[in-house]
């Protein structure tokens, strides 16, 4: 070997691409180990809940448990439907500009059907789970309907939107979900990323 | 940065190690490409190593969920297709690569004097190794890794006074179950490659000692300059360090060729049978063991008695350990031994032809050649005390060739 033969820039040049190359391959290897430990589809499936809607009486509110919290689905009368309008001023948040629901349930009653109202239980104040409240007087006067918190007295209304000046920040979060089996069954599968549960 | 680095050298032998193990470790400089696969080994042990980890944690030690649970890492886990099929390719790529490794060895007369020591952990690697297969085999619990537990675990019976007593303790019970994949996990993900990585540690500190041999089969040590160097050596780094990084990148393509495009490999590295969960009521009609224990299974098949095909068995699994009192010529490659070498290639003919009798059924048209190609196996190393004394070498050159 002449050691005046070697070049060592084009030595330096091809380690440090072999380098930089091999680098690239251990990166790029190891995404599928660590992917592997990230729950699976399995885990996945078991997170969707499917609700029989069929025995709900208009006017009457069922709880299911989804993901270990309470979702309530309400067979909303037209009754009900008509308070929503008439409570905007005492709302604080009425036009849902906080993305506390899936695109698609960005309107007054903040659901795919009007009918049918899907939300997740939980106060966004300190995460008690609200009272369904839907007789009008019931809980103070003037009021026509909607959910009071047990424990610091939040008031929402029955799309889950919250009342100015209770503690709750936010409207009560509405997951997403589909309707299947001819409409038969509610479908919840996951939470909108941007909303906020409490 | 530099004050770091010595107060660790001057607490831990880094530099030292360096220096004897690489920057001043002299190989021979004309390794060819049978010299690669002892730095692939270690590749696979790490391939194996990381992805058993990564399967560990989806696996489930249960007759009723093992083969479940390898369903799940198949279909629901993040990428557990490629985690299950790295292992199983790894596997095989393990005995393809150690086959290589022991052909060269066999070739240029690795296993004489002084590298005795050398092959015989080199050949407990390789038990420990085919014990560690067997192991990793039965845990999926297909059928073909049930009636692999069942008929292997079998053989213990046959030893005199104490076989049933201890084939219960292999087994942990009566028959082959969830006592059985417990224990069996634990041999292999724990006890074996404890024992594994220590015999390659071994091995690679028994192979440093004395330097490693080369296809001429010359020691290098022989011829020295000034500097105490061999003349026909180079520092392993960075010459081979590179060179085996180099072999690596083409190992890999070729791994992740099969583990990719072909990972059952036609049945060979996954046997269509293991797809069936364990049925301990029917015997799979096409029963044999993985291919690479095949040239065994045809010499045991070829004897047509219980204890005396065990016997043989043992025998021809044994024999290769002994090489280096078998072979009596100071002359190591078959590059200057040509009768050796024609031994050689019958070995290896009749050694491919076993493995071929033993992936196919039990016929008795197969039963003479298998019996032959016994007879030829073990006819190698019985009559090298012999051959080897007698026959006549080429002149050995004092310096290496290329």
């Amino acid at each position: 070997m002449d050691q005046d033969d070697i070049d060592d820039q084009k030595r330096k040049f091809l380690t440090a691409a072999t380098t930089i190359v091999g680098a690239a391959g251990v990166g790029l290897a190891a995404v599928p180990f660590v992917r592997s430990l990230e729950p699976d589809a399995s885990i996945a499936a078991a997170s969707s809940a499917t609700v029989d809607i069929s025995h709900i009486a208009p006017g009457q509110q069922k709880v299911v448990k989804w993901q270990d919290k309470p979702v309530f689905i309400v067979n909303r009368t037209p009754e009900m439907l008509a308070s929503l309008d008439q409570v905007t001023p005492k709302l604080l948040d009425p036009d849902n500009k906080h993305p506390q629901q899936p695109p698609y349930c960005n309107n007054v009653h903040r659901s795919r059907k009007p009918q049918w109202f899907v939300m997740v239980g939980v106060c966004t104040h300190l995460c008690c789970s609200p009272a369904f409240k839907p007789d009008k007087g019931s809980v103070k006067p003037g009021w026509l309907g909607g959910y009071h918190c047990p424990c610091h007295g939040s008031f929402y209304d029955l799309s889950g939107r919250v009342f100015k000046d209770v503690p709750a920040p936010l409207n009560m979060a509405v997951p997403e979900y589909d309707f299947v089996d001819n409409d038969s069954k509610i479908k919840i599968t996951s939470l909108f990323p941007k909303t906020k549960l409490c | 940065m530099n004050g770091i680095f010595k107060w660790i050298n001057d607490r831990f032998p880094f530099r030292e190690m360096a220096r004897e193990h690489l920057t001043e470790y002299y190989a021979p400089k004309n390794f060819n490409i049978w010299y690669i696969f002892g730095s692939l080994a270690l590749v696979v042990l790490a391939i194996q190593i990381v992805s058993g980890i990564f399967l560990l944690i989806h696996y489930q030690p249960n007759d009723k969920s093992a083969f479940d649970s390898i369903q799940t890492i198949m279909y629901d886990v993040n990428w557990g297709w490629l985690l299950r099929y790295a292992h199983t390719t790894g596997a095989s790529m393990f005995f393809i690569v150690i086959y290589l490794h022991m052909l060269r060895g066999l070739m240029y007369g690795s296993f004489k004097a002084p590298r005795e020591l050398l092959w015989m952990i080199g050949f407990a690697i390789y038990l420990v190794l085919m014990a560690e297969a067997y192991l990793g085999y039965v845990l999926p619990y297909g059928d073909m890794s049930y009636w692999g537990a069942k008929v292997i675990t079998s053989i213990i019976e046959a030893i005199p006074f104490v076989g049933d007593w201890l084939t219960s303790l292999v087994r942990g019970g009566f028959g082959i179950g969830t006592e059985t994949l417990n224990r069996f996990m634990a041999y292999h993900v724990v006890l074996v490659p404890l024992i594994l990585i220590a015999l390659v540690v071994a091995h690679v500190l028994a192979l440093h000692q004395v330097g490693s041999n080369n296809p001429d089969g010359i020691e290098i040590k022989a011829h020295r300059g000034p500097d105490g160097r061999p003349l026909d050596g180079i520092p392993f780094h960075p010459y081979y360090t590179v060179k085996d990084v180099f072999g690596m990148g083409v190992f890999l393509v070729l791994f992740c060729a099969v583990m990719f495009y072909a990972p059952t490999f036609n049945s060979l590295f996954i046997e269509h049978a293991n797809y069936t969960p364990a049925n301990p009521l029917k015997t799979p009609p096409d029963i044999t063991p993985a291919w690479y224990l095949s040239p065994f299974y045809a010499m045991l098949r070829s004897v047509p008695d219980k204890l005396g095909g065990i016997v043989v068995l043992a025998v021809a699994v044994v024999l290769p350990f002994f090489l280096p009192w078998l072979d009596r010529n100071p002359v190591k490659s078959i590059r200057y031994r040509p009768v050796y070498f024609a031994m050689v290639v019958v070995l290896g003919i009749a050694v491919i032809i076993l493995g071929w009798i033993g992936m196919e059924p039990a016929t008795p048209a197969l039963l003479l050649p298998g019996r032959i190609c016994l007879g030829l196996y073990l006819l190698f190393f019985l009559s090298l005390p012999v051959v080897s004394r007698i026959e006549p070498t080429r002149n050995v050159p004092e310096r290496v060739t290329s």
